[in-house]
């Protein structure tokens, strides 16, 4: 893959999610207290305020809620938000696809991709 | 506590360049501040109050308070990016009615033209303490995919087009072509705007608003002094502030914070969306006055595509009169952030000082509306509303 992609931002609130990526493990975090899964990931539960949240090992699959392919840069790529098939919307890229092809409500599913010299991220390409 | 009636905009300037190679933004910012003060008829020792954001140098408002030697009783600093100067109209007439101050100067400038800034096309510095970072900067959401998306899922959930969105862009040209500042004073039309390149998708080129050098300055001041004064008092009637953000990954990004801060402004103004004779409202891109004009109550959620159309946005034809002086799309966007030259639009419909082709006949109540940060992920708005006494 040609495009440079920064690399994420280490923290002690993302750590344990880069380090599952390394290894090709896509998780969510999951508050036990309330049971409800949420993006982006924190160590307080956003919905009930519960330091409960474990990580845990999602589907990977998901659907476009919206995207735009960024035309006006030297390689165009595709910002999108996909919904998880459990529950929560994330920001993301689409690859590995014709950009002239994706829609809203198709079906994807997550693909690691290597970033500059850090933890690789994920990305979504349709299924 | 009601601001309604409790402070004035006495003074309202807008800075002619929109290319400023050879100023600074302090410089920027002491012009406009000079220019509002000349236009209300007060001077700089009136000054007593000194509200800014984010475009003013320095940390908060202390290096441009000091730049200006401005003596202050209060100050006030407040980041919401491009609504800030909506934000701070209202900040400013609480901090009058709270006995704080008697003279607010507002400023705002900056000079992303000259400095070569890539304003929509390339992502944005981000502090890496963000909590959102590690989630969003490998991603490059620039400020023109994110509105993009927005427009993206509007158009899917209520069939809204690339022809609707154009003519807010037409309509904004319409009123530029009267203005002599403006960066684009030909008139486009709804063709033109769609044969422009793309820039995101479903945005063209014609989408998005310029980017400018400039700036512009507000004075808002007690009733009292209001009454001293020469120029047309326009009285604030209502202000409304809202954040929205992601909800933790459960959010709609059709709507946005204008559904919170409209209401709360015109409940306190005691009126309708449809008393409203003239409307400013931010114009970053098309789409970003779509979802406005809908979050507002000037027409239903979804209807905004077909409410823009055919020329509803122009002045002496339309149902809507909106961004007269060519809004961000044709005339100004200075330092990136829209709301400033929103609110000073509108007072130049309030005082009937509009260009004479675009000025709303009876223009008695006039609201300006400003966005700021990305539709997209989280951002804030303000609302003002104002009367013609």
């Amino acid at each position: 893959m040609a495009r440079k992609l920064t690399p994420p931002v280490v923290t002690a609130e993302s750590k344990a999610f880069f380090e599952a990526a390394r290894s090709g493990r896509f998780v969510i975090p999951f508050c036990t207290a309330c049971g409800k899964a949420h993006w982006y990931p924190r160590a307080i539960c956003p919905f009930c305020a519960s330091d409960a949240v474990e990580w845990r090992p999602a589907s990977g699959n998901g659907t476009i809620y919206t995207f735009s392919v960024m035309r006006r840069v030297k390689e165009p790529y595709a910002i999108a938000h996909v919904t998880l098939a459990e529950g929560p919307t994330m920001l993301t890229n689409l690859v590995d696809c014709d950009f002239d092809t994706l829609r809203i409500g198709q079906a994807v599913a997550v693909v690691f991709q290597e970033t500059e010299g850090g933890a690789p991220v994920p990305m979504f390409k349709p299924v | 506590m009601t601001i309604s009636g409790k402070a004035y905009i006495a003074g309202a300037f807008e800075h002619p360049t929109r290319h400023a190679p050879d100023k600074t933004v302090a410089q920027l910012h002491a012009e406009v501040a000079l220019g509002a003060l000349q236009d209300a008829g007060l001077t700089r020792q009136d000054v007593d109050g000194y509200f800014c954001s984010g475009d003013a140098p320095g940390p908060g408002p202390a290096s441009m308070a000091e730049y200006m030697n401005l003596k202050l009783r209060h100050a006030d600093y407040t980041e919401v990016g491009g609504a800030s100067y909506a934000l701070l109209v209202g900040h400013a007439a609480e901090a009058i009615a709270a006995g704080k101050c008697d003279v607010a100067l507002i400023t705002l400038a900056g000079r992303p033209r000259s400095e070569g800034m890539a304003t929509g096309t390339a992502p944005r510095p981000r502090d890496p303490n963000q909590p959102e970072a590690p989630w969003e900067a490998s991603y490059a959401i620039t400020t023109a995919n994110g509105y993009a998306m927005c427009a993206m899922r509007h158009m899917h959930q209520y069939g809204t087009t690339g022809a609707q969105l154009a003519w807010v862009k037409v309509a904004a040209s319409h009123h530029a072509q009267h203005n002599p500042h403006a960066m684009l004073p030909e008139v486009v039309t709804v063709e033109e705007v769609l044969a422009s390149p793309m820039i995101a998708d479903p945005l063209h080129r014609l989408d998005c608003c310029v980017i400018s050098d400039g700036g512009g300055a507000l004075v808002v001041v007690r009733p009292e002094i209001a009454k001293t004064l020469k120029r047309p008092p326009v009285k604030i009637i209502g202000t409304g502030e809202a954040v929205k953000h992601l909800t933790a990954g459960t959010f709609d990004l059709t709507t946005s914070a204008a559904a919170r801060s409209g209401p709360i402004a015109f409940a306190e103004a005691g009126i309708t969306p449809a008393d409203i004779k003239y409307a400013s409202i931010y114009d970053s891109f098309t789409i970003t006055v779509i979802i406005q004009i809908e979050d507002l109550g000037f027409c239903a959620k979804g209807a905004g595509g077909k409410f823009v159309a055919d020329g509803n946005l122009i002045s002496g034809t339309g149902k809507l009169p909106f961004n007269t002086d060519g809004g961000g799309l044709c005339n100004n966007h200075p330092a990136n952030r829209g709301s400033m030259t929103k609110v000073i639009e509108a007072v130049r419909q309030l005082r009937g000082e509009a260009h004479p082709a675009v000025q709303v006949k009876n223009c008695d109540l006039a609201l300006a509306h400003g966005t700021g940060f990305q539709l997209a992920t989280r951002h804030g708005a303000a609302t003002v509303i104002m009367e013609r006494e």
